[in-house]
């Protein structure tokens, strides 16, 4: 299952590939990294067939999380994938908007990695 | 004719006498100008009983000008010379009078009448200057009073003055103290702004030092289990990863640190002190606290941030806390004037910073794509408590402050260009 990490901060990969370290080994993750919105959509321009599962902070410089939710929610809808939102500010009104706009989970930084790993399992079987 | 100049010289003790009355000199003088006066008398009728006319003249004149001679040697005296002087004539005639008829008295017996008028005529003259100098004394004298009233006043005003002087002091520093707090607050009230920007900034790094901790935690776990194994190669990937992490951990842990210390450096009181600062690293730091400070208050705010660094720039030497604070005014005007204009539809909110070396000076950009400032208010935007903002959101001290540490502590320069309705943008150059 390949996923899409969207996060600003560049630091988020390294955690990443070492958190899932034995699910990329057994080649039941696959992660790939864009550093912003305008990135995260370069990147689903070209392989959006083959990604499953968005994961996406929603407080970025530019265009934000959720205005990638809404653009991903109007642009891919064949197969429509996966998309979870994380953010630091964990209130209502982020939450709101991110299920409003179609978002599939939503997480609050800081991340929890067990429970993730717990709903990334969930969502490929 | 001989009793003018007893006359004479009569008035002219008794005069003295009263000139000196209510001064220092008098007790000095008065004994003396009595038994004068009384000489006269008696002298007068002494002369009258024992001798002939030539000799009363002789004896009359050469009376008043021993008297004359006398006080006119006298520093004591030297106000009324002038009175003095004026008998010489009478003296003179008084004289020449007893002279003359003492040796050619026919001569005289024939022409008294001419003598006599003579004489008269100096007395006249005589009385006639003392009137005069008594009317110039008397001017003298007015002066003189007018003179201690004007010095009188004098003394007042100045005390007067010497007080409204200090009052003004006073008032100075009162407002000295006044401006002090001011500036205070409003570096205070610029913190509130970014405190949350700050709990954000410091919440990111320290998601990683947890992050990066815990998953280390388990590497080494993992790594023992590859060493159990006896696969070598995998524990030393592991290790190296490990030692990633810790290098990440310590980053982010420094990054910390280093908001923290930049939020004490903020709230404290101006230290003033220059040192070499990266101007790039200083200006990033602050478009992020105050794009997040915003954030944190307006969660549907966004705006894209183009920042364009100068590379190589020299270190300069500027009071980081006080440029980071005209940074972060000018970051938080900018991010305001997009946000104000963020209701029309289809704008793209934009901010952008800009460093570079232009010459001798290093130039910092800060441009937007906002509201803009209309022509008619952009003169007063550096005049302090100057502010569009609804009472009580601005202090209306923000430019006014980074105007006096550009320009006034820094030798810099801070140029505005802006179009009403389309944006603005703000150039501090500031002397490498």
């Amino acid at each position: 299952m390949k996923i899409l990490v969207v996060d600003d901060e560049a630091d988020v990969q390294p955690l990443f590939l070492q958190r899932f370290r034995k699910e990329i080994r057994e080649h039941e993750f696959e992660f790939d990294f864009a550093l912003s919105g305008e990135d995260a959509l370069n990147y689903l321009h070209d392989k959006h067939q083959e990604v499953v599962l968005i994961l996406s902070d929603i407080n970025m410089p530019g265009m934000s999380g959720l205005e990638l939710l809404s653009r991903i929610r109007h642009e891919y809808d064949e197969p429509p994938p996966m998309v979870m939102m994380i953010t630091a500010y964990g209130d209502e009104e982020n939450h709101r908007q991110a299920m409003e706009r179609g978002a599939n989970d939503f997480l609050t930084k800081p991340l929890d990695f067990t429970l993730l790993k717990e709903k990334l399992k969930t969502f490929s079987t | 004719m001989d009793a003018f100049y007893f006359l004479a010289a009569f008035i002219l003790t008794r005069r003295l006498n009263k000139r000196l009355k209510f001064t220092p000199l008098y007790a000095k003088w008065h004994a003396l100008l009595n038994v004068a006066t009384w000489v006269t008398i008696l002298l007068y009728i002494a002369v009258k009983i024992a001798f002939e006319d030539w000799a009363d003249d002789l004896i009359g004149s050469g009376l008043l000008l021993g008297m004359v001679f006398y006080a006119d040697k006298e520093q004591d005296f030297s106000p009324w010379k002038k009175m003095f002087e004026a008998t010489y004539p009478l003296a003179g005639a008084g004289v020449i009078t007893g002279i003359t008829a003492l040796i050619v008295g026919d001569f005289y017996s024939k022409n008294h009448g001419w003598f006599d008028i003579v004489t008269a005529a100096a007395f006249v003259w005589m009385f006639a200057r003392w009137a005069a100098s008594r009317k110039q004394e008397e001017e003298l004298k007015m002066a003189t009073i007018k003179n201690t009233e004007l010095e009188k006043l004098v003394t007042e005003r100045t005390s007067e003055i010497t007080k409204q002087k200090e009052e003004l002091e006073e008032t100075l520093k009162e407002l000295r103290t006044t401006q002090a707090q001011l500036i205070q607050s409003e570096k205070m009230a610029s913190l509130g702004e970014l405190t949350a920007g700050i709990a954000h900034e410091i919440q990111n790094p320290l998601n990683f030092v947890n992050n990066f901790s815990e998953v280390s935690m388990e590497l080494v776990q993992e790594m023992a289990e590859e060493l159990n194994k006896g696969d070598k190669d995998e524990a030393l990937a592991i290790a190296a990863d490990i030692k990633q992490n810790l290098e990440k951990i310590m980053h982010h842990g420094k990054r910390a640190d280093g908001i923290v210390k930049g939020m004490l450096q903020h709230s404290r009181a101006s230290s003033n002190v220059k040192e070499p600062t990266d101007i790039n690293k200083l200006a990033d730091e602050y478009l992020r606290l105050a794009y997040h400070g915003l954030r944190a208050k307006d969660k549907s705010f966004n705006a894209e941030l183009a920042t364009h660094f100068g590379e190589n720039l020299p270190e300069i030497s500027i009071v980081p806390q006080d440029i980071g604070r005209v940074l972060l005014n000018l970051f938080n005007n900018s991010f305001y004037a997009v946000q104000k204009k963020q209701a029309d539809a289809g704008f793209k909110p934009m901010v952008e910073l800009s460093t570079s070396l232009k010459g001798k000076n290093i130039e910092i950009v800060v441009k937007d794509n906002g509201t803009g400032i209309p022509d008619d208010i952009k003169e007063k935007i550096m005049q302090p408590f100057f502010t569009t903002k609804p009472t009580g959101q601005g202090t209306g001290l923000g430019l006014s402050l980074s105007y006096d540490i550009v320009v006034k502590a820094h030798n810099g320069k801070i140029d505005v260009k802006s179009k009403d309705g389309e944006g603005s943008e703000f150039k501090i150059s500031i002397p490498v």
